[in-house]
């Protein structure tokens, strides 16, 4: 926190603009995106997932999220799938953190086994989809560092450029190209670049819509794959704040009770 | 089990049938066996079916939940193949730290792939399949806390369930086959006796970790030759009274997870010790593909050596586990497990691929190799077969 006002006082455009660099004005956005999306506690939601190949083939995920916003460190989180079926009342239970890599659990309904799983957080693919594990991990402002690119306009709209570059060893990307809206201080658009900094994937976000006067979520996330011709739409549905979930509901205990 | 029959028929009456979620699977499957058996009445190919559907509804905030799994298979040549259970049929409360949980159920204990040394609670139900993954629902009441220092489980196990053995013309057995109704308890109380279980576990960063006591009647029986009725020369199953101490731990440190499951038994004739114990590795999007590759290396010691009650006494499990993360969810492992005392050796591959939304097809090669005469699986050696499987689940 002392660190986030102590950059916002060196950072806010005013005070010194002249005299921040790249990478000073790069975390002042990621610095504020992330402070305008604190504090929502938790929510609840429905998440969707349409694959498709490049033959057009289609196949569909069903999910429910919960998650509980941590202060001091990266979120919790426990997705349960309900589509396919095969894999119906498998779950996935995160502790995110800022900078080491996340805790990962994940349930077994068949065995009924709890397995702590590697940190695949990053790299891999989230069910088979175009999204990384990564892609949908908290972000933290810890996890990367930064460079402000240039001010630009999307679909009408003023935003800024942001290059982001990850800090673990275990991402699959170099840098990511983040499109951030001005006013809102919401991404619209991310480009990741592979291992070998080529254009891999391009990420759009759809359909803000406002939560309890203040929290943007997008109705919709595409993500384009470039080098496969592969696409996933990820969908959110039933979007509820403020539902009373506590740290006992993030426990491997509870992970054996999701249905 | 009998209290709970009334609760559950009484909701569904009650008129909750729309809130009740359903869930499970059913399935056909073939096993094909490629040599001669070693009794002129086992088969030498077989068809099964089973069904699995699960009846759950959640209530008061999803504080509570009911959860009926009953389970059947039906086996075109072995009898004893042919049967039902009931996998889970559960009450469960959960508090706020705290969690009960009345009823049949199934726990999961350990943390290695090869063997599940510690894993304790259920019987196994060895009909279906012999890596002892598929377990026999057990009566219990379990209470778990949640605390700072970690979860403390407590068991209370009313009811002994014995383990499945194939018939007469089922494969995969002994020769001479178990004959179960034969069997003999070392308690009085026979298949009454009340077990019980305490369980500690907790995470501490990059550490998981188990520490568990069980007392009650063992889970593996012993055997002895005995006679039935009409002079057929059988084994009969015994089940000693133990007790067990037991450790689990696993260090999830980036690629690699480092694993060990040991266990301190106490039995009838000796105390023993055994232990598992290895690394999985996995390497993610390999040859810039979406897929990963895991190696996965274990070793099993157990203390009695060519005397313990399992073939698995001095070896050691090598595998690759590949996985797709494409859209079917195609995964692969295959892997041996040798005796690197008698150079025994068991040949495992496993995959399975999902078609459309619901269908699982999935296939088990298993086949024994250099089998010595004093290893326990040498009952195996005429016994190398294929499993295709395609469960549709719901």
């Amino acid at each position: 926190m002392t660190k986030l006002l102590i950059m916002l006082l060196v950072a806010l455009p005013g005070f010194n603009a002249s005299a921040q660099t790249q990478e000073e004005k790069g975390l002042t956005i990621a610095l504020e995106v992330d402070r305008r999306d604190s504090g929502w506690g938790d929510f609840q939601a429905q998440m969707g997932m349409l694959l498709r190949n490049r033959h057009g083939e289609e196949s569909l995920r069903q999910m429910r999220v919960k998650s509980l916003e941590t202060a001091d460190d990266g979120d919790k989180s426990l997705i349960v799938f309900d589509e396919p079926k095969d894999v119906k009342g498998t779950a996935l239970l995160t502790f995110s953190h800022k900078v080491k890599d996340d805790d990962q659990w994940l349930y077994l309904p068949a065995l009924k086994r709890v397995k702590r799983i590697a940190s695949r957080n990053k790299s891999g693919p989230f069910m088979g989809s175009e999204f990384a594990f990564e892609d949908l991990a908290s972000q933290e402002v810890e996890k990367y560092t930064y460079q402000y690119i240039r001010d630009d306009e999307l679909d009408g709209k003023p935003v800024f450029i942001n290059e982001r570059y990850p800090a673990s060893k275990y991402s699959g990307y170099t840098r990511q190209l983040v499109w951030v809206d001005q006013k809102e201080y919401i991404p619209l658009k991310v480009e990741y670049y592979d291992r070998k900094n080529a254009l891999l994937k391009t990420l759009i976000f759809k359909s803000y819509r406002q939560y309890l006067d203040r929290y943007w979520r997008a109705d919709e996330m595409f993500m384009e794959n470039h080098q496969t011709g592969k696409s996933t739409l990820l969908t959110w549905k039933d979007y509820r704040f403020g539902t009373g979930l506590k740290d006992s509901d993030f426990t491997r205990n509870s992970l054996k009770r999701m249905r | 089990m009998h209290a709970l029959l009334p609760v559950l028929l009484l909701s569904l009456a009650a008129g909750n049938a729309l809130a009740w979620r359903l869930a499970g699977n059913m399935a056909m499957e073939s096993r094909v066996f490629f040599q001669q058996p070693l009794d002129a009445s086992q088969y030498g190919a077989d068809y099964s079916v089973s069904m699995e559907p699960e009846f759950s509804h959640q209530w008061d905030d999803d504080r509570q939940s009911l959860v009926f799994r009953p389970f059947a298979r039906l086996d075109r040549h072995d009898d004893e193949r042919s049967h039902w259970d009931i996998r889970e049929l559960q009450w469960v409360y959960a508090g706020d730290g705290w969690e009960a949980r009345l009823g049949v159920g199934r726990i999961y204990w350990g943390v290695t792939e090869a063997v599940h040394l510690v894993d304790i609670i259920n019987q196994t139900d060895l009909v279906e399949n012999i890596d002892g993954e598929q377990k026999l629902g057990q009566p219990m009441v379990k209470l778990s806390l949640e605390e700072d220092w970690g979860t403390l489980d407590f068991f209370l196990l009313p009811g002994f369930r014995e383990r499945t053995f194939p018939g007469e013309e089922g494969r995969l057995r002994s020769h001479s086959r178990v004959e179960q109704d034969l069997v003999e308890y070392e308690s009085s109380a026979g298949q009454r006796h009340v077990d019980y279980a305490l369980r500690w576990s907790h995470y501490i960063g990059e550490w998981d970790m188990g520490l568990a006591w069980f007392q009650g009647t063992g889970r593996d029986p012993l055997f002895r030759p005995g006679f039935t009725r009409k002079g057929e020369l059988v084994l009969a199953p015994f089940y000693e009274q133990t007790s067990q101490a037991s450790v689990d731990l696993q260090a999830t440190l980036g690629e690699w997870l480092w694993k060990l499951e040991a266990i301190y038994r106490n039995g009838l004739e000796e105390d023993y010790y055994a232990f598992t114990g290895g690394f999985e590795y996995t390497r993610i999007g390999i040859l810039d593909t979406a897929a990963d590759l895991g190696v996965i290396a274990e070793l099993v010691m157990d203390e009695r050596g060519d005397q313990a009650a399992t073939a698995f006494n001095h070896d050691v499990f090598l595998g690759l586990r590949w996985t797709a993360n494409d859209a079917q969810s195609l995964t692969v492992l295959a892997g041996a497990v040798v005796d690197w005392e008698n150079g025994s050796t068991l040949l495992n591959l496993e995959a399975s691929r999902r078609f459309g939304q619901a269908y699982l097809f999935s296939v088990q090669l298993r086949s024994w190799l250099h089998i010595d005469p004093e290893d326990l699986q040498y009952i195996f050696r005429q016994d190398d077969y294929l499993q295709v499987e395609l469960a549709r689940y719901f």
